[in-house]
């Protein structure tokens, strides 16, 4: 598969044109979508429009943009103008937003071709994909397993060549753990780096927009076509987009990277060995590895899951049935809300609604929701002390290789422990990338998880790059 | 009205502003009153999924200069989320300042000297407007209900008094004279009607001295009148209950306008739990000094401050004066009284003629200036002009605009003569023999009966004072 970076030097060049690139991954597409129910719509029409303006562009000798003629998946719990938005979810099956977010207006800009909504936990609640009210995704390199989720679907059009590139969504781990269970790169990067106007909200104070990609570069040059501050965006960074395609090289030489106990324990043996062997990696290429341990990791998925549910309760009240998606007409006005809401969320999403509800109740709050928001400032006052001593932290991104479909489905915690490694970095706000290294049961990929401070996403990168060196690319 | 045996009611406001930005709160919607329904709307004030909210400065600004106005500490602040699922809200829950609103603890002098202490004045936005079609009229039980949400996302300041009114008339004054200060920090047109201003009502009873009773909330008052009849009604109402040997509950309730009565909304059982928490889309609000000094530097006088300095100048003693002054506080006339008696006009006079007839055709009031206020009042006060003549000099500036001594000469107001007031004096003397009879036995009600008819023979065109200097002569 070409990486992204070379469909925009071709197409710039006229070494191959956007339409080209826009049927190889159309073709991809046609092959594989029905086996393994990647995307949920795509969009030939608008996808043709944007590569015919691109190609345009190219003829009249304008620059075309750093994404020129490249494919990509969306995620689609985020806002494209006229294209339907699901959220996987039959609530809002039909919706067609009458906007787009500010991501798909940036890659616009840059001249990629968005090709289609990919498929996702509904809501972006759930680590398999399998909580979609259109079917589960299968991880194209086993289709018999998840490719993990949410970002399941944008994770498997990658992995599969059906695009090169994608973008998800991370509130707990959804972009790193389906990147490390599909063998690809993914990044979580700082909160408010990204916009997130247009990403239809699961927990706002987590949520995150990033890359999915084959390679190193591939991600950084999509992440800063996305990032930087948007005036529609509150909570973004009022900066510029960092230069990070640029720094992919820069090594991890006199690096100090923490080695963390809580980010390996518990893991599979498989998972444990690929994370020891990236260190050495690591060390060899000059960096300083530190072993140590930050016990506040362990209280994560606790607070994850009242502070995340919480926010969804009130983020997915406004799905009541008045204004868009699905109505089921009742007697009045308070049962017409309850019968849509029955009828159009998942078990997944009422069983989150439930408790978030609850842990923000009159009488339980403070046990709840306000002792999860201390454990959030132990968590980032934890990160703080550690990056006062590392510049990295080394760990695992998920404690195994893929799993088989269904064998998690009846037991949510399971399914929840899929996260332990990649939630801390969403309660800090901080960033976070999945790099696929090694390879355990059944040949499938294993990863390790580099994890920064805040704007560290340049570091990450280049640690991830050595990595990637290492494993063979190029 | 006073309340029965030693009762006394407390009562603490609520008061709900529209704020008079050119936008609404979050986003870059016109915010504006009687558009078509649903024309002034967009993904964010639809609350559409994936939508975000970004505050608008200048309803953070009108906040400040309420606040300031108000003599509270302007805070770091946060916004929240209050849950709740209503059609007419597009996101089911209201962003609202919780327990950290920009505006903290002031007060309100009121014109009889009491003090009411606020205890906080919060940002909020509003939601959209039903119609309920049919049926019941009311949500449960219409037909069909229809959704304007032109509303939806437009800034609201809520202001919270503490319990400190102790009568209707003194809430009255409290909602008056907040509005004032509304309108002249530019935040509001206290446009009641429209709905720019709507009051919820806090109302207890007790026995002076004893403690708190259990208050019952008011909701949605609309009008000054039906402030004050609610709360009469309501504090009647509980102290009857309590008399009767009953309990006040605390509840919500509800003001029928018609009926005249309040009536259950819901039980402090039944009360929603609105599950606050902070809103993640917004960041901490916390204007610095620079900012808070640019909206005090802009920070016009409050009607309190004006009163005092037009006050000053005038020996307002009765009731009507009082109510003159307010008119001219209310309409911003102050320039035209304050220059009438600078060029020598007497301050009661200058009063009336702004109270009455500049109110009067205060939609034109561009026309008018002062120059030509102050002549035509001049002119009143020589004689050259009678009152019923000044009057309609002024009318027929404020319609035309002009010069005051070209339009007196144009209707025709000449200065009656005394030789030709004289005569009609004597003439009506004669025609009423009794009534003449009795003035000068002594009863002074006679000389305005002949001021009367004086001016009636004379077309208005005599000054009175005149008339009872020809009377006396006579006597």
């Amino acid at each position: 598969m070409t990486s992204a970076a070379e469909i925009a030097a071709n197409v710039a060049n006229g070494n191959s044109t956007a339409n080209d690139e826009l049927e190889r991954s159309l073709e991809a597409i046609r092959a594989r979508n029905d086996e393994l129910n990647v995307f949920l719509y795509v969009d030939e029409q608008g996808a043709r429009r944007q590569a015919a303006a691109v190609d345009e562009k190219v003829r009249r000798g304008e620059n075309p943009g750093v994404l020129a003629g490249v494919p990509i998946a969306i995620k689609d719990n985020l806002c494209q103008r006229g294209i339907p938005t699901t959220c996987s979810s039959k609530i809002l099956e039909g919706w067609r937003p009458p906007y787009s977010a500010t991501v798909i207006e940036r890659l616009l800009a840059a001249g990629a071709v968005p090709v289609g909504k990919t498929n996702l936990d509904e809501f972006a609640m759930g680590s398999s994909t399998e909580n979609s009210a259109f079917g589960p995704t299968k991880n194209p390199l086993d289709p018999t397993r998840v490719p993990g989720g949410s970002s399941g679907g944008s994770a498997a059009s990658v992995a599969s060549d059906m695009t090169s590139v994608a973008l998800g969504s991370d509130t707990g781990g959804s972009i790193r753990q389906p990147a490390a269970l599909c063998g690809v790169i993914g990044v979580k990067p700082t909160y408010g780096l990204v916009s997130r106007y247009g990403l239809i909200a699961f927990a706002s104070s987590l949520d995150q927009i990033g890359p999915f990609a084959k390679n190193v570069t591939d991600a950084a040059i999509v992440l800063e076509v996305i990032a930087g501050y948007d005036e529609m965006d509150s909570t973004s960074l009022h900066e510029p987009a960092p230069s990070l395609a640029a720094h992919v090289n820069d090594g991890v030489a006199g690096k100090r990277i923490g080695l963390v106990r809580d980010l390996v324990d518990g893991a599979d043996n498989e998972v444990v060995e690929a994370v020891e062997r990236a260190a050495q990696v690591l060390r060899d290429a000059g960096a300083t590895i530190v072993e140590m341990s930050i016990p506040e990791f362990r209280l994560g998925l606790s607070a994850y899951y009242i502070l995340a549910p919480a926010e969804a309760s009130s983020n997915l009240a406004r799905y009541d049935g008045v204004r868009y998606g699905l109505r089921v007409d009742a007697d009045d006005v308070t049962a017409m809300n309850e019968a849509t809401r029955t009828a159009g969320f998942g078990d997944e999403v009422k069983r989150r609604i439930m408790l978030g509800t609850y842990a923000l109740s009159a009488g339980y709050f403070d046990a709840y929701y306000g002792q999860a928001l201390k454990v959030r400032t132990l968590m980032i006052d934890a990160f703080a002390r550690a990056y006062r001593d590392v510049d990295l932290l080394l760990g695992a991104t998920t404690p195994s290789v893929a799993f088989k479909l269904g064998s998690k489905v009846s037991d949510p915690m399971a399914m929840y422990l899929s996260d332990i490694f990649t939630i801390p970095t969403n309660l800090s706000g901080e960033a976070a990338v999945s790099v696929p290294f090694g390879t355990g049961e059944a040949g499938l990929p294993t990863a390790v998880q580099l994890l920064g401070p805040a704007r560290s996403e340049a570091r990450l990168f280049a640690a991830a790059r050595v990595l990637e060196i290492a494993e063979g690319h190029s | 009205m006073t309340l029965p045996g030693d009762w006394e009611m407390v009562v603490g406001l609520e008061v709900h502003t529209e704020l008079k930005t050119t936008t609404k709160m979050f986003c870059g919607c016109a915010n504006h009153f009687g558009s078509e329904p649903n024309t002034n709307v967009c993904p964010v004030c639809l609350g559409l999924p994936g939508s975000l909210p970004v505050l608008n400065e200048r309803a953070v600004e009108l906040a400040m200069a309420i606040g300031m106005a108000l003599h509270c500490t302007i805070a770091p602040s946060t916004f929240h989320r209050k849950n709740y699922f209503y059609p007419d809200m597009p996101k089911d829950f209201q962003i609202s300042q919780y327990d950290l609103p920009i505006n903290k603890g002031g007060y309100l002098d009121l014109p009889d000297g009491s003090r009411v202490t606020i205890e906080r004045a919060h940002l909020e936005e509003d939601t959209g407007k039903s119609t309920h079609l049919g049926g019941s009229g009311r949500i449960h039980g219409a037909d069909r209900s229809l959704v304007d949400y032109n509303r939806s996302g437009v800034p609201l300041v809520e202001i919270v008094s503490g319990p400190d009114i102790r009568s209707a008339s003194q809430a009255r004054a409290y909602a008056s004279e907040l509005r004032g200060i509304l309108i002249a920090t530019g935040a509001s047109d206290g446009r009641m009607e429209e709905g720019s201003m709507r009051i919820d009502a806090n109302v207890s009873v007790r026995k002076s001295g004893e403690p708190f009773g259990t208050r019952c909330e008011i909701k949605n008052l609309n009008s000054l009148r039906s402030l004050v009849r609610s709360i009469e009604f309501e504090a009647r109402r509980q102290i009857e209950l309590i008399e009767e040997g009953g309990v006040v509950r605390q509840e919500t309730r509800h003001w029928d306008e018609n009926l005249g009565e309040t009536s259950t909304m819901r039980t402090k059982e039944e009360a929603e739990d609105y599950r606050y928490f902070r809103e993640p889309d917004l960041v901490d609000l916390a204007p610095d000094d620079a900012w808070q000094q640019r909206v005090r530097d802009q920070l016009p006088p409050m009607p309190a401050e004006r009163r005092a300095t037009l006050s000053s100048r005038l020996i307002a003693s009765n009731e009507a004066q009082l109510d003159a002054v307010e008119v001219v506080i209310d309409l911003h006339l102050e320039p035209y009284v304050h220059a009438a008696i600078d060029a020598g006009v007497e301050p009661a006079l200058a009063l009336a003629r702004a109270a009455n007839e500049l109110a009067a055709g205060i939609e034109n009031l561009d026309r008018m200036t002062t120059n030509g206020y102050c002549s035509t009042l001049l002119m009143e006060q020589s004689g050259e002009l009678s009152a019923t003549q000044a009057k309609t000099v002024l009318s027929e500036l404020l319609a035309h605009g002009g010069d005051p001594k070209e339009i007196a000469a144009t209707l025709g107001f000449e200065r009656l003569s005394s030789e030709s007031l004289a005569g009609t004096v004597a003439a009506l003397i004669e025609q009423f023999p009794d009534e003449w009879m009795r003035y000068r036995e002594g009863d002074e009600k006679l000389a305005q009966f002949f001021i009367g008819q004086v001016m009636k023979a004379t077309k208005g065109q005599a000054n009175g004072k005149s008339v009872i200097e020809q009377l006396q002569a006579r006597r």
